[in-house]
């Protein structure tokens, strides 16, 4: 997944190389990725639109500044807002005053209402809180019996008797209050949307229990439908929250942002595996990530920014285009790379970076040794590098514990690297702002 | 004795969808414009049909709307039409395949919450219909009370059963069942499995290992089917994918097609992976299980026929 997209940013990266503004061509070939990019993930057709056009409106003129690329300006861009849009408290339900509060739960058919129903009610005990789950789903064969099992497993007492779901709810409440369990949650059958008998259930059950909080269950692989659901529920229920489920799958789950765009609702928690403790407040930054199906260049980017002095590489970018980069630049920049982590993990998340080096095993011991070459020589000899004569050669190569003939090779692969950057930098009056990335001796 | 099966242009199309819609608006527009295009997209979009297909179809539609010198926006739902149901492999084989001697073991996979156990009863009630003898095999030993959900259709439904206990292993139900099914004379085994996320690489092995069970009685085997709820977005292809590397899938069950969901996706999974949807979920009765039709599904994707409806 986030190899192919970022193949296809690398292509629109490469023509918006070396431009301090984002024009209206750079915005819109970006914004049909960041389009495609939301489709794929099922955010809705409605959403995508109106968000790919605020977007285009926000990012046009924005001033390229600390990013690495104007491209990835506008992803970040994108993700900012998705985060905004995502995010508000979560992990927290709205609670009541009243003895017991009550949690209903209701969703489609198989979004996982009863496992959640008993996730939510061993998180809320290990709160200090006193559950009772109510098992009111009595349209599916043995969903009462599912939830008992898994009651048992979680430590919980589960209620529920064979008369009808609005009845059993009410007894469920009413045997909270007599067992001095202070939060009911209430799982529900699941039902479609469209079906105007069950819904209407819904809403006889939510009279006579009146729930302090109604969370709608979603599956994270749920496409364009999220929205009728929402909106059929949010009609029948107070809903006051969303729980995600199966964020282990790897759907991108852009359903959640058809959701609170819509709805407004906030998403509470999210599923994240089989096992019952498998499930946490939901995190907007993560989903952002995963939405756009590029986590890792947001990543890259965030680390940059943190880690990447922009005085110190505007200073490398001058330095170059007058040919004046010598092995202190190379140093200094060695030290920026080590910042941002494992130098594979980095070209892992670098578009653009052919796959052979990709996946090429890269010996981080290797780049060691040079830094140790380049640091054994005075700094005088880092600024000018023909002063290093045969003595001065067999010093470093002493210093350093290497033998000359490595030295020999690092100085003969800075001079190409050097040769190479005169080059490239000729011609452009400005080269491209931001990180430079000569090429490092040493990588093999 | 056999029950009516509903059609599944009567189902998709209530409550009115996207394409309804766009009918309508199509008709009120008349000439063709890229606005005419860009709503047609969006219809498909809507539809989970998701990107890349989305852009087949409009190609060929755009290439056959050229090629027929066509003017009118009401023609294109016809072109459309007939896009889908090219995609769709209007040809292939959609029948369940049954073994010449013995029974046929029909496995039922997909991820959890798609309708798998509902599924299994739908079809024994079918196969018990036309006179077969049917046995389940309860080897979803992982959720909560799976097996008492099935004994509780096998008993209504009058069929055989074969299960063990929570967490046993589900190999060990599936070479039970089919020893049973082969010394009782039975037609047709119909295995249900865990629901298991695709990405779980040990819960795929631990499928792998029940198919190679069944493979143990020779030419048990018959169908792999991947159940698929219709809500399901564009990661239902990523499923097929995966599920057919690790199970070689043989057909797909879309289920729940009874609301406003299309199940677009499998347009992209017959086109990608060639396996063909062969039946449909529509509703909640036993009979609302019917084979799945290409001309039917497109068209009740398009709406084509639809009378003067208004804007869904």
């Amino acid at each position: 997944m986030f190899d192919a997209l970022s193949d296809r940013f690398d292509g629109i990266f490469k023509k918006l190389r070396g431009k301090g503004k984002l024009s209206d061509a750079d915005v819109d070939a970006v914004a049909r990725e960041i389009r495609l990019a939301l489709l794929e993930a099922d955010v809705h057709v409605a959403v995508v639109k109106r968000f790919v056009s605020e977007i285009k409106e926000r990012a046009v003129g924005e001033e390229v500044t600390k990013s690495l690329t104007p491209g990835q300006q506008v992803i970040k861009i994108v993700h900012d807002e998705l985060v905004a849009v995502l995010g508000g408290a979560t992990g927290k339900l709205k609670g009541g005053s009243a003895t017991p509060t009550v949690v209903m739960l209701a969703g489609l058919q198989g979004s996982g209402k009863t496992t959640v129903a008993a996730k939510l009610a061993r998180h809320l005990e290990k709160e200090g809180k006193r559950v009772l789950l109510v098992a009111a789903d009595l349209q599916r064969p043995a969903a009462v019996e599912q939830l008992r099992v898994l009651g048992e497993r979680a430590g919980v007492p589960v209620f529920s008797e064979a008369t009808d779901p609005v009845a059993v709810a009410r007894a469920g409440v009413e045997e909270a209050r007599r067992l001095g369990r202070n939060v009911v949650v209430l799982d529900t059958a699941g039902r479609i949307q469209i079906d105007a008998d069950l819904m209407d259930e819904l809403a006889r059950m939510r009279d006579a229990v009146k729930p302090d909080d109604a969370l709608l269950v979603l599956d994270a692989m749920t496409g364009q439908e999220a929205v009728n659901v929402a909106q059929t529920f949010a009609a029948t229920l107070p809903l006051t929250g969303v729980v995600l489920t199966k964020l282990d799958g790897d759907a991108r789950g852009g359903a959640a942002l058809s959701l609170k765009e819509v709805t407004g609702l906030p998403i509470v928690f999210a599923g994240t595996g089989e096992k019952l403790d498998a499930f946490e407040a939901f995190h907007p930054d993560r989903m952002a990530s995963r939405i756009l199906g590029m986590g890792d260049v947001l990543t890259l980017i965030e680390k940059a920014e943190e880690t990447f002095d922009v005085e110190q590489a505007a200073r490398t970018e001058e330095k170059m285009r007058k040919g004046e980069f010598t092995l202190e630049d190379f140093l200094e920049q060695m030290q920026q790379m080590k910042k941002m982590g494992p130098i594979q993990n980095i070209i892992g998340m670098l578009p653009g970076m052919p796959k052979e080096l990709r996946d090429a095993e890269i010996d981080e011991g290797e780049l060691g040794r040079v830094e140790a070459i380049i640091r054994s020589m005075t700094p005088a000899e880092r600024r000018d590098t023909h002063l290093i004569n045969g003595s001065r050669r067999a010093r470093i190569a002493a210093g350093s514990g290497r033998t000359t003939a490595q030295v020999n090779a690092v100085l003969k692969q800075f001079a190409g690297v050097q040769k190479m950057m005169k080059q490239l930098t000729k011609g452009g009056k400005k080269g491209r702002r931001g990180m430079q990335m000569p090429g490092m001796p040493g990588l093999s | 004795m056999k029950r009516e099966r509903p059609r599944l242009r009567d189902r998709m199309s209530k409550p009115r969808g996207g394409f309804a819609g766009f009918r309508s608006r199509l008709r009120s527009r008349g000439k063709l414009d890229d606005e005419t295009w860009d709503e047609l997209e969006e219809t498909l979009l809507l539809a989970d049909v998701g990107a890349p297909m989305t852009a087949m179809l409009l190609e060929q539609v755009k290439a056959r709307a050229a090629a027929e010198k066509v003017r009118d926006a009401d023609a294109l739902p016809a072109l459309l039409e007939e896009a889908i149901a090219e995609a769709l492999h209007a040809g292939a084989d959609r029948s369940l395949r049954r073994a010449a001697s013995g029974p046929s073991a029909w496995v039922l996979v997909g991820v959890n919450g798609v309708g798998k156990t509902t599924t299994i009863a739908k079809l024994a009630a079918r196969e018990v219909d036309d006179g077969r003898r049917v046995l389940l095999a309860a080897a979803d030993t992982f959720r909560a009370a799976a097996a008492d959900q099935l004994v509780h259709w096998a008993e209504r439904l009058g069929v055989e059963i074969v299960r063990a206990q929570e967490g046993a292993d589900p190999g060990s139900v599936a070479f039970d069942a089919l020893e049973a099914s082969v010394s009782r004379g039975v037609d047709v085994v119909l295995v249900d499995t865990a629901g298991r996320l695709h990405t779980k690489t040990n819960l795929m092995e631990e499928l792998k290992k029940v198919l190679r069970i069944v493979e143990r009685t020779p030419g048990a085997l018959q169908e792999v089917l991947l159940v698929l709820d219709a809500t399901t977005g564009q990661n239902g292809l990523t499923q097929a994918r995966q599920f057919t590397e690790a199970a070689g899938v043989t057909g797909v069950v879309l289920t729940k097609l009874d609301g406003t969901a299309k199940g677009g996706i499998v347009l992209a999974i017959e086109a990608e992976l060639g396996v063909p949807v062969k039946l449909v979920g529509l509703g909640e009765a036993a009979e609302d299980l019917v084979d799945f039709d290409p001309a039917e599904f497109a068209a009740a994707l398009v709406g084509a026929d639809e009378a003067n409806e208004e804007t869904g």
